[in-house]
């Protein structure tokens, strides 16, 4: 595997500036390695979920580049997101959620059910195909929103503070499921969060943004093999937990001298 | 959760009986005053008739008032369906382009605000009849359709939009699979509202044409009555025509049920 550490994505030097005068990003570099699980940890409002969306293509940046390893073209159908909150059709299925980004792609429906009811049971909801999202809890929810994410099995998956609004213990089940996933599909995850106790547990690498202007602090590896409640009670975790809250302890303070 | 003790279910069904109890002894109260005012003071007919005298004139007069109602009720619902078809088609074209829309949304506006009793006139001497009356109801009716349906459909979800944009989709797909449905409660609400309109419409077209003498609707009946001082029937008249107003009503809210129930808050029962 030589191509592992290659990056899937690059930035470059990307600035934001919003038209409000708010200068979101202000040279970022970074590189998302191909099949790696990569945090993006900062406090809120320092510009993660832009730096993100700029990946996603949602939003342009105002200076710098994106480049794809390879080399631009259509990358809609290679993305996955998934937004802070689920953002599910209310009026559709879960089925006819899961089918939409095939359906966009010109798919038919029944053509697509076999590959729409495996990914459902991947994230462990194939009973729930003909509920509707509000007969649904708000973690189940966000599991449709993974699964739609899923669904065209993209080769990056971006996650916006996906769990954020969820409780703890729910929390903690979709964190072991999301690395179970990671490890099952080989895809790369970038994911934006403010909890520096997910990013240890979820991560093979965490960097830290500074607040406004958003730029890249540290960066941090984490070397565990294991992701499971062992894991989030060991030595080992408290430790990088404590250097990652430094980190962005740093990253903070960075920010209010700026 | 589910509702089903014993408990909270006798709790709903008094619940249900007094909504449907209390305005029905309303309704009877306030019939047995209107009688007792008219017998006790000896009201003449040709003032104030007796509720009893209104019902016998309704089943009476049935058949000119029954072919009145038709009448009227085809009106309505034809000026409700341009009404449907004109506001939605002109909110998905304002939603589609900027230029569109500010050119047109004043006229919009005006045709509203200027009052239709004040329009239907001018209506009669340039349209047929017939024409005339579906105008105005369609002109009363259309804008809350169009209000509301524009409103609903820009105020779709942004991280839903963004979600389409990442998937490229045409902006066809976008209108079909994303801006409609997400607008179809507020458009419904329109829709029930224009239920009602377009019946004040038909018949404030209906009274305005009374005059030229060809109308043969319920408004037409109520103002030819006034003329003959028959009283009765123009009660009886009146009475269809409230009716009507409310199996409307009732019809459009009942569609809105079904299309909605599965999935939108507004449809859905809270229990507290």
């Amino acid at each position: 595997m030589s191509d592992s550490s290659s990056p899937i994505v690059s930035l470059r030097g990307v600035g934001k500036l919003f038209g409000t005068g708010t200068l979101a990003l202000d040279g970022l570099d970074l590189d998302v390695r191909r099949g790696e699980f990569l945090s993006l940890l900062g406090p809120s409002g320092c510009g993660k979920s832009t730096a993100l969306r700029i990946v996603a293509g949602l939003s342009e940046p105002s200076r710098g580049t994106v480049t794809w390893s390879d080399g631009g073209g259509s990358h809609a159908r290679d993305i996955g997101f998934v937004f802070q909150e689920p953002t599910l059709m209310p009026w559709a299925t879960v089925l006819a959620n899961v089918f939409l980004p095939l359906k966009l792609a010109g798919a038919d429906r029944a053509a697509a059910v076999p590959r729409i009811m495996e990914t459902l049971a991947r994230v462990g909801l194939a009973d729930f195909a003909e509920a509707y999202p509000r007969e649904l809890s708000g973690g189940m929810r966000m599991r449709v929103s993974i699964a739609r994410a899923l669904v065209t099995a993209p080769r990056i998956l971006l996650m916006d503070e996906p769990f954020a609004a969820l409780d703890e213990i729910t929390r903690f089940k979709l964190n072991d499921d999301l690395v179970a996933l990671w490890r099952e599909l080989r895809m790369t995850v970038v994911f934006v969060t403010h909890s520096v106790f997910e990013s240890v547990y979820l991560s093979q690498r965490i960097v830290v943004m500074t607040n406004r202007p958003g730029r890249v602090s540290s960066e941090l590896a984490i070397d565990a093999t294991h992701r499971d409640a062992r894991f989030r009670t060991s030595a080992e975790y408290a430790g990088y937990c404590r250097v990652a809250s430094e980190a962005l302890g740093r990253a903070m303070n960075a920010g209010a001298a700026a | 959760m589910s509702g089903g003790s014993p408990q909270e279910s006798g709790r709903e069904r008094r619940e249900q009986a007094l909504r449907i109890l209390a305005p029905a002894g309303v309704l009877a109260l306030g019939v047995v005053l209107w009688d007792l005012i008219v017998r006790v003071n000896g009201i003449p007919p040709y003032i104030l008739p007796s509720p009893g005298l209104v019902l016998s004139t309704l089943v009476s007069d049935w058949p000119v008032l029954w072919t009145s109602l038709l009448a009227t009720l085809e009106t309505t619902m034809e000026g409700l369906a341009l009404a449907v078809i004109g506001g939605i088609g002109l909110a998905v074209l304002f939603n589609q382009s900027r230029l569109i829309e500010h050119s047109l949304y004043p006229y919009a506006v005006i045709l509203q605000v200027t009052p239709v009793v004040a329009v239907a006139p001018l209506l009669l001497i340039y349209l047929p009849q017939q024409a005339a009356v579906l105008a105005c109801a369609w002109i009363v009716a259309f804008f809350p359709v169009l209000a509301n349906t524009t409103l609903g459909l820009s105020s779709v979800d942004h991280n839903l939009a963004d979600l389409f944009r990442l998937y490229g989709a045409s902006r066809w797909q976008v209108l079909r699979e994303l801006k409609l449905p997400a607008a179809l409660p507020q458009m419904l609400a329109g829709i029930r509202i224009a239920g009602g309109l377009s019946l004040i419409g038909a018949v404030v077209a209906e009274i305005a044409a009374g005059s030229a003498g060809a109308g043969s609707g319920l408004a037409y009946r109520i103002a030819e009555s006034g003329y003959r001082l028959n009283i009765p029937r123009m009660f009886a008249a009146l009475l269809l025509l409230s009716l009507a107003g409310i199996v409307i009503f009732a019809l459009l809210s009942w569609l809105t049920h079904l299309v909605l129930h599965r999935w939108h808050e507004s449809a859905i029962a809270r229990e507290t």
